[in-house]
């Protein structure tokens, strides 16, 4: 019988090795629904005519590695997530430096539904309907001087809440940077919702950066601090692998990643893949603010 | 004349226990990983990308299988229960098994059959590079998995032939390291466990050269 003993043994740990692995992709899906947002302008121009994804899928699969490497981590481990209070320093080549309440980075601002194109680096999209207002109101009123010719925009860094900071996989904190024109660019938005609601944690609450002809991780999430700089910035994920990911990240399906072809992507919720698009289908906004510029190069 | 033979009249033979009871259960056991995808997939506990999922799952228990295969043995040197080589086939196959689903699900739902394509991302991409010959290394090992090719081969070459596993498992696991993006504390659980598994044969056969002066 030790015989017998010892191989079910082996079995019993390989089926609990089994069941330990399908726990970890068991989770509760999406999050639980927020605050309403109150008179939200609607029929934007450029509203994305395909089938918008679902609440469920917008906030189930999310890269936000402050929250873990896993799609399925952040709407897990960001559910207590603190946004309030919530604060925004203003810093650099500006005239209104200081730190501002988010009630005062929102205050005067019109909400508006904007249903964006989100094309990530991996090559996968959704149809998103985010709610925000133009960035470029926010650069406004910090009044930025005429050296500020870039801006830097950088997460939260908090190891107690953010349990993903703990192990080095990115170095912290998460930053992203735009060229002044493309900070300025009306396409270009702060996110404060999602499908009329409060931006829920795992998709970056309370206020984000959707820049829809740009790969997902230039949309940086929980925003707690705006510099405007004179040299062109790095980002984190060039600073992780500059060979990969580049400044400008416009989507692009000229232009490879090296261990994956971007030519196309796969529309989360269908099976067949699609050709992505130039500017992921923004031309005829942005390609003017390229001109000259050698988008082989500048990927 | 045996100690045990006064209890003996119930029991059964060591043989027919394995045949009949421990290779069903590891055989099921090895299919659980399948019976799990399908009922996450059916109730809805996959992740928004499915596909994805697939890819990831299969590669792990590809891995996975690799390294059970080779803990044989080293397990049977260690406990001294030599029977522990009467699944080793069965777990090498469900490694090629894993692998041909990974292989399958890239060839139909990233690239849809176009060989242009395939010949491409392995030719240009290390990552697919690395992870195609592991593939592609796995075969042979497979066809030649039965008694028949053992005596049609001869022990001695067979043996030699079926060490490809080695690099089949450094290939595999030089695949997961290179496709993560940043994080790579799951691939690199796999490259200790092989370094142990593969470390053992070497510290085995120098520990058992004779040392002459």
């Amino acid at each position: 019988m030790r015989e017998f003993i010892r191989a079910a043994a082996i079995t019993g740990a390989a089926g609990a090795a089994g069941l330990l692995g399908a726990e970890a992709l068991v989770e509760a899906k999406g999050a639980p629904h927020g605050r309403k947002l109150a008179s939200i302008k609607k029929g934007f121009a450029l509203n994305a005519s395909d089938k918008v994804n679902a609440w469920e899928d917008i906030t189930s699969y999310n890269n936000y590695y402050e929250f873990g490497t896993d799609k399925s981590d952040p709407a897990e481990m960001a559910r207590n997530f603190k946004t309030e209070p919530w604060t925004v320093t203003v810093d650099g080549e500006c005239n209104k430096k200081g730190v501002m309440n988010l009630e005062d980075v929102l205050k005067g601002e019109t909400l508006e539904e904007r249903v964006y194109r989100h094309r990530c680096v991996e090559a996968w999209s959704m149809i998103i309907p985010w709610v925000g207002f133009p960035l470029a109101n926010f650069i406004k009123r910090c009044e930025p001087t005429s050296k500020a010719k870039y801006v830097e925009f950088y997460t939260l860094y908090d190891a107690k809440q953010m349990p993903g900071t703990r192990v080095p996989v990115l170095r912290w904190p998460y930053f992203e940077g735009l060229r002044m024109d493309e900070a300025m660019h009306p396409l270009t938005i702060l996110v404060a919702g999602l499908y009329d609601e409060v931006l829920p944690n795992q998709d970056g609450a309370p206020l984000r950066l959707a820049v829809p002809w740009k790969y997902g991780f230039k949309h940086i999430k929980s925003i707690v601090k705006v510099r405007f700089v004179e040299r062109q910035p790095l980002n984190t994920w060039q600073q992780q692998a500059p060979d990969e990911y580049g400044f400008y990240a416009n989507v692009n399906p000229g232009v490879d990643h090296p261990r994956w072809s971007q030519n196309t992507e796969r529309r989360i919720g269908e099976f067949l893949r699609r050709k992505t698009v130039m500017f992921n289908g923004y031309g005829d906004q942005v390609a003017s603010l390229y001109t000259g510029l050698d988008l082989r190069r500048n990927y | 004349m045996d100690s045990v033979d006064n209890k003996s009249a119930f029991r059964i033979p060591h043989s027919a226990l394995i045949r009949w009871l421990l290779k069903p259960a590891v055989f099921l056991a090895g299919l659980g990983p399948v019976a799990w995808l399908i009922w996450a997939a059916l109730t809805n506990n996959l992740s928004a990308n499915p596909l994805e999922d697939l890819t990831h799952e299969t590669g792990v228990w590809t891995l996975r299988f690799l390294c059970v295969t080779l803990s044989i043995t080293p397990l049977r040197r260690l406990t001294g229960w030599n029977a522990l080589i009467r699944f080793r086939r069965m777990t090498g196959l469900f490694a090629f098994f894993y692998g041909v689903v990974h292989f399958l699900r890239y060839v139909w739902f990233t690239v849809f059959f176009d060989l242009q394509k395939i010949t491409d991302d392995v030719l240009k991409r290390p990552f697919i590079t690395v992870g195609f010959l592991a593939f592609v290394l796995m075969i042979p090992l497979a066809i030649t998995s039965t008694k028949k090719w053992i005596s049609r081969l001869g022990g001695k070459r067979w043996q030699f032939l079926h060490k490809a596993i080695y690099v089949t498992g450094i290939l595999g696991v030089i695949h997961y390291i290179w496709r993560v993006k940043s994080d790579i504390q799951n691939p690199l659980t796999y490259a200790i466990l092989l370094t142990l598994l593969l470390g053992y044969r070497l510290w085995h056969k120098f520990r058992t050269v004779p040392v002459v002066r």
